[in-house]
């Protein structure tokens, strides 16, 4: 197997997804699959070959750094699933 | 003719002559859906309020003598596009109450032209998917045939133009999610260069890759969305400083001396239907009766671009989709008391199966130990990919391949099996990668009367030698011109 389901384990704990066992076993068996076929890569020469991060290339896009009205605090938090005085609540963090 | 079926510039006519009204031309869209798409399932939310009120604010625009292409005109937009006010799901779980607080570039652009938005319409969960099944909304059908899925995952905008549940719609492509549904609905979808249409409050889904685009009920109508929401916007830094060029100039059925390429490999894919095959080539030969000339190109490194593509996409996917953790917006789960695991509840309840795979799929690649075999051969070889491209365009104008290897498959036939399915994405997934523009237009029907669409590429951000191709080979051809028939 390609990946195992100690390590299907891991990246889920990375990536904060929960799983349990059947969910493990079907990832690491169609991701394994899917891993299996990308190894196809390794059949192509890439040596001082440069990495694309974008296809178009850019020079970063300056700006003028001016003081401009940013989005409201109550439009920010009108989609928060808890909120309170203005700020956003998230369960305890420190005992 | 009923006013729902009208194209975009044929509505602008009656609008310009005031034969019609804004207002009886959302009505007409309006019944359409209410009639229809209990059927289809394109529609997320319909906005009957807000757009009858947008129409009748266009009619007065107009009576004053302010009108522009897209004034009046009844338009749907992709559920992963921001609308202030306006619930924008994604088709996901996690942003099933998401109303946003401010419009996306796009948006911005479609109202001050005075266009009229009748609602957001359904995709694959965070455009990841090419079936439109991997909704939490429910799937959208195919208007062609209801047993079908329409692609995706644009799936929601192809039906709905396709059903004449709109004029036209905006979708987005990342790896094909205009330019397959388009194909699988009978209807123009365009991808255009990356840079040239702003992202700004388009959900991310893979940053370097996501593209917005119109799908149309026809060439003219493509040029004309295209038009409206092209052009440099500050607050999406990847955007081109670049000006506009007129695409409708662009719209002349004369294509004599254009030189168009057709890729080997391509036309040689494994997995492509012998009918899908045959159909381009007629296609091809249409084109050459107009004074084209075709010419055989090779991309070298196209049998690769499937997996440097499905490396690529959910590496950025993992990275961008950190963001839901139920504390800024969307969906929490509260029955967890610590963060950590408050986390992990609104991450595993809020997020659908093939998000899932894709995060940690991505998450895998860009972890430590694997970065250099995966992310980073991947983006080597993409490197490979734009010089092939690049090259190819030396000797020819427009690239013509087939949009998909099959006409649109049945529903859940490859749910259960996510490589396959990512298979089907060969022809599409290197215009992303290259980040040129890439356009699908009808041209013909399989046996069974589903809907075949060809793909043209052009070199970047030359969309208008796109549109002359497509806008000639539709004026030689009445393919567009057949619509679905609603059982």
């Amino acid at each position: 197997m390609k990946i195992t389901k100690e390590e299907v384990l891991h990246v889920a704990n990375l990536a904060r997804l929960d799983m349990d066992d059947d969910a493990v076993e079907k990832f690491s068996e169609q991701i394994g699959t899917i891993l299996s076929y990308m190894d196809s890569l390794n059949q192509v020469e890439t040596e001082g070959v440069p990495p694309t991060s974008h296809a178009i290339s850019l020079n970063n896009a300056f700006r003028e750094d001016e003081e401009k009205d940013s989005l409201e605090r109550g439009a920010a938090l009108a989609n928060a699933p808890e909120q309170e005085d203005g700020c956003f609540v998230v369960p305890r963090i420190v005992g | 003719m009923n006013l729902y079926e009208l194209t975009i510039h044929e509505a602008h006519d009656l609008l310009r002559r005031k034969e019609i009204s804004a207002v009886d031309l959302t009505r007409s869209v309006l019944d359409r859906i209410r009639e229809i798409d209990f059927r289809v399932g394109a529609y997320i939310t319909v906005t009957e309020e807000t757009a009858l009120s947008q129409a009748a604010a266009a009619d007065h625009a107009v009576g004053e003598g302010r009108i522009g292409p897209l004034t009046g005109i009844p338009l749907a937009v992709k559920d992963l596009i921001c609308t202030r006010g306006l619930r924008t799901t994604c088709a996901s779980k996690i942003l099933e109450n998401f109303v946003p607080p401010y419009d996306a570039g796009v948006i911005e652009a479609l109202k001050a032209e005075g266009a009229v938005i009748v609602g957001k319409v359904n995709m694959d969960e965070f455009a990841m998917g090419s079936s439109t099944e991997n909704s939490a909304m429910g799937i959208t059908r195919n208007p062609w045939d209801l047993s079908r899925t329409p692609g995706g995952s644009s799936g929601g905008s192809a039906a709905a133009v396709a059903a004449d549940m709109c004029l036209g719609a905006l979708g987005s492509d990342t790896g094909g999610s205009i330019r397959q549904p388009a194909s699988h609905c009978g209807v123009v979808g365009l991808k255009p260069t990356y840079g040239r249409v702003s992202r700004y409050g388009l959900v991310a889904f893979a940053s370097s890759l996501d593209q917005i685009g119109p799908l149309t009920k026809d060439v003219t109508d493509c040029a004309l969305v295209l038009s409206a929401i092209s052009g440099h916007d500050r607050r999406d830094s990847t955007s081109v400083p670049r000006p506009v060029p007129d695409y409708i100039e662009a719209l002349r059925p004369d294509i004599a001396g254009i030189r168009i390429g057709l890729p080997r490999e391509y036309h040689s894919a494994e997995g492509l239907s012998p009918e899908v095959s045959s159909i381009i080539r007629g296609a091809v030969e249409i084109l050459e009766g107009m004074g084209a000339q075709c010419v055989e190109i090779s991309l070298p490194h196209t049998p690769h671009a499937v997996a440097v593509y499905y490396l690529i996409a959910p590496s950025e996917a993992s990275s961008n989709l950190a963001r839901y953790d139920g504390v800024k917006y969307g969906f929490r789960d509260r029955d967890r008391g610590d963060l950590l695991e408050m986390y992990r509840g609104t991450r595993s309840r809020g997020f659908g199966p093939e998000v899932q795979r894709r995060i940690i799929l991505g998450t895998y690649a860009l972890s430590a130990g694997y970065y250099d075999a995966y992310y980073g051969k991947a983006s080597q070889v993409r490197t490979l990919i734009v010089a092939d491209f690049r090259k190819a365009f030396e000797t020819c104008d427009v690239i013509l391949s087939p949009v998909a290897p099959t006409p649109a498959f049945p529903i859940g036939e490859k749910m259960d099996d996510p490589l396959t399915m990512y298979l089907s994405d060969i022809f599409t997934l290197s215009a992303n990668l290259a980040g040129i523009p890439g356009m699908s237009v009808p041209c013909g029907f399989s046996a069974e009367g589903l809907p075949i669409g060809l793909q043209l590429m052009g070199n970047h951000f030359d969309e208008e030698t796109l549109l002359r191709v497509g806008y000639a080979f539709e004026q030689a051809t009445e393919v567009h011109l057949r619509k679905p028939v609603l059982p």
